[in-house]
């Protein structure tokens, strides 16, 4: 299902422009709209579906392969925290499935920046940023005795 | 932007520059900020990293997690599980640094609001099978981009990186690399004091099943354009285990993951006839590998020798049994969630044929091959081992850096760790970073740029823009020239010959010494056409670009597959003058480096370390 955009919809705000990540949205300089330079290179990801302010962008199936007359349609809210999806066969059979994608603020993420900073010692150690702790384990970042390393087939 | 237009130039002076925003560069981004609180972090991506890399689409499973806090496994466990899988041939030490930091990456991943799935008895995370937990992942890339813009100095989104730069004085060191920008056509020069590759591996240097309208559905993103190994190859940097490459079973047509069909959906597989055939193939494949097809589990690489077996004996098509498990709507709502969070694709191929998997058993067919370092298979840049228990011969620096001095490796870019999956791939750019951070520390001076090597690399970036602007006259209109091939039929030479000569989908796999000289012979043909690429505009040189790492990548490959004398994992490709295992001769690495000056390919054994009790 490469992607397609409805002319009625589009007003050419460039959303999926911006986010497509192999670079084949791009901005129709007559129409001043988004459109699908390069289908055949499209994963059918639909980040720029899920991007669209206008609900502009559809897909249909690779014409290799996919009869038409199918939708996958989807509708992503981050204020609500779910996508929801609707997927029509070409016979006509509906199913609908809606799932949670985040579950803390968007924006609330720390930089790394806010924590202590590291002491010295820790550098050398193994250690990463929150380890030991954030392993939840006792006894401290897993060690492996070198002498269990033997050259060879086993 | 016309060709005789000024191009800006954009210089960018940072410390660690990380080269692709996908999973194990937000991993490098997030920890170079944590140890170097003064150093400057500059990301850079060839799309915007909102969504790139593999998991720009999302993931409905976290494939690499030990539950340590659970007892659940531990990982020496890990270890052996890859090693298995890879019939053997893993680094050990790599693999086991993955296992020890993967928890706290997947702990900090639902700290910033993953949402995972929970076992509603046991409260743990819900597994999918011994590795896999179940999580809601379609917002997975957005959350981690989010922690890397935070920790970033700056984040470059649509720069395309070309080439990496190396120290005047020791060509042997990295000191930054160039690319363009594909918005602006500006040139950009970074210069870094540490350069941490994270990026793709390569899908699109085989011809795909798909080749009209569907040639993007390939099992892995197209955009992953082999950049991870485009890159160091160029420069000099030793790769390791390139014959690896790994051919997936997967639903038909949009190559939908089998995972959770198998691990936690407990559906199975079955021939045209309603059979069970894997026991079928059973002496077949131990005549091959001796008692590699004992171990457990089974090496993926087993179970697609005996599924191409039973299809070659007239058995196809292969099924995958679903219509018991969907009967449980909760299981048909897992089924369905697993595709639309991470193949939607194959949701719109079952809607378009009407294929609802609580009627029907969906087919299987395998892929096309890859070649990538952080899935199933573990080829790329041979780095070094951990401080604390590395064995001499596999630690010359600091962890994960490869070969060339100040140059880090990291997901897809690093070889021999298999099975790092999404988290793994973060943890392993987490490692490299902390590593760089220490490097430069460490080092004395900075590198130095050579000021003529910046200029000949802008000239070669944007020649392809020339080729077509100058071409172009000589034809009325239309895609056919005597001056110059566009990318498109660059890319798609490529993946025919190495289709052809290499072990693709057309031949089953099968390739031998002849065929791959053959194909040498025919790919320095394309090596001296790749320099007659036209790009009609940016996008298009982006392609050429992109297509520029593939071929270098491609031809590593089949240098590696050329050395490699023996069948090591039947079901990804044969060799079929050396039909079986021989761990007599090549229970080792392959390794090789590319002179870039005489454009030859040397090539040599390393041994192999495993963990015995």
């Amino acid at each position: 299902m490469p992607t397609f955009v409805y002319m009625s919809h589009c007003d050419g705000c460039g959303h999926c422009v911006d986010v497509c990540p192999s670079d084949i949205m791009h901005i129709d300089t007559t129409y001043r709209r988004a459109f699908n330079i390069e289908p055949n290179m499209c994963w059918e990801c639909y980040s720029c579906v899920k991007a669209c302010p206008q609900n502009a962008i559809d897909v249909r199936g690779y014409a290799d392969f996919a009869p038409l007359g199918h939708s996958v349609r989807v509708r992503r809210e981050e204020e609500k925290g779910t996508v929801s999806w609707k997927i029509k066969f070409r016979n006509g059979e509906e199913k609908n499935f809606v799932s949670p994608i985040r579950t803390t603020k968007w924006g609330s993420i720390k930089s790394p920046a806010e924590y202590d900073r590291p002491e010295a010692s820790r550098f050398r150690s193994q250690e990463l940023a929150h380890e030991p702790d954030l392993l939840n384990i006792d006894g401290g970042l897993p060690v492996l005795d070198p002498k269990r390393l033997k050259p060879g087939a086993v | 932007m016309g060709l005789f237009k000024r191009r800006k130039t954009i210089q960018v002076a940072c410390d660690i520059l990380v080269v692709g925003g996908g999973m194990a560069g937000c991993g490098a981004v997030y920890e170079a900020r944590y140890w170097g609180r003064d150093l400057k972090v500059v990301c850079v991506e060839k799309a915007n990293i909102e969504r790139s890399g593999a998991v720009a689409q999302g993931l409905y499973a976290i494939n690499c997690y030990m539950g340590m806090q659970w007892g659940e496994n531990q990982p020496e466990d890990f270890v052996r599980y890859a090693s298995n899988d890879l019939m053997g041939l893993v680094r050990e030490d790599l693999a086991y640094d993955i296992g020890r930091h993967v928890d706290s990456t997947v702990h900090m991943f639902e700290d910033w609001g993953l949402p995972m799935m929970r076992d509603p008895k046991t409260g743990r995370y819900q597994r999918e099978g011994k590795w896999q937990i179940m999580i809601h992942g379609e917002s997975y890339k957005p959350i981690v981009a989010e922690a890397a813009r935070k920790a970033a100095t700056e984040v470059y989104n649509r720069i395309m990186v070309t080439h990496l730069l190396v120290d005047k004085r020791d060509r042997n060191r990295a000191a930054g690399a160039v690319g363009f920008n594909v918005r602006t056509g500006d040139f950009y020069v970074f210069r870094a004091r540490a350069v941490i590759v994270a990026a793709g591996g390569a899908s699109h240097i085989f011809k795909p099943r798909s080749v009209g309208e569907g040639m993007g559905r390939t099992w892995y993103a197209p955009w992953s354009s082999a950049s991870a190994y485009g890159l160091p190859i160029q420069i000099g940097t030793k790769m390791t285990q390139m014959e690896n490459r790994i051919v997936l079973t997967r639903f038909k047509d949009g190559y939908g993951p089998v995972g959770a069909y198998f691990l936690h959906l407990k559906t199975y597989t079955q021939n045209a006839y309603g059979e069970e055939y894997e026991s079928r193939w059973y002496e077949d494949t131990k005549k091959l590998v001796g008692d590699y097809v004992d171990r457990h589990p089974v090496p993926t690489c087993l179970r697609n020798h005996a599924l191409l077996k039973e299809l070659a004996h007239g058995g196809g098509p292969i099924r995958m049994v679903t219509t018991e498990a969907f009967q449980d709507p909760h299981k048909e709502t897992v089924g369905w969630e697993n595709f639309l969070g991470m193949t939607i694709g194959q949701a719109v191929v079952w809607a378009s044929q009407n294929i609802d998997p609580k009627h029907t058993n969906p087919e299987l067919t395998t892929s096309e091959p890859y070649v990538m370092g952080s899935h199933a298979t573990c080829s790329g840049a041979w780095a070094s081992g951990p401080e604390d228990y590395a064995p001499g011969e596999y630690r010359w620096g600091y962890n994960r850096m490869t070969t060339t001095s100040g140059l880090f490796g990291a997901g897809d870019a690093s070889g021999g760790t298999p099975h790092k999956f999404s988290s793994g791939s973060f943890t392993e750019g987490r490692i490299a970073a902390k590593a760089a951070v220490n490097y430069i520390n460490d080092a004395g001076e900075e590198p130095l740029v050579d000021e003529t090597e910046i200029g000949r690399l802008k000239a070669e970036i944007f020649e392809p823009l020339e080729n077509y602007a100058i071409g172009r006259n000589e034809i009325v209109a239309g895609t056919v020239s005597p001056s110059y091939i566009l990318p498109l039929h660059a890319l798609q030479r490529l993946e025919k010959l190495m289709d052809e000569y290499c072990g693709g989908i057309t031949v089953n796999y099968m390739t031998n010494e002849p065929l791959l000289n053959r194909g040498l012979e025919l790919m320095e043909m394309l090596k001296d056409d790749a320099r007659h690429i036209g790009a009609e505009d940016l996008h298009q040189l982006q392609r050429t670009w992109e297509f520029r790492h593939r071929l270098l990548a491609s031809e590593s490959v089949m240098q590696h597959t050329l050395f490699r004398k023996e069948t090591r994992w039947p079901g990804y490709y044969y060799r079929g003058d050396h039909m079986t295992l021989d761990d007599d001769n090549w229970h080792c690495f392959t390794l090789s480096r590319y002179d870039a000056e005489t454009d030859t390919w040397s090539m040599e054994k390393a041994p192999v370390y495993h963990i015995v009790d």
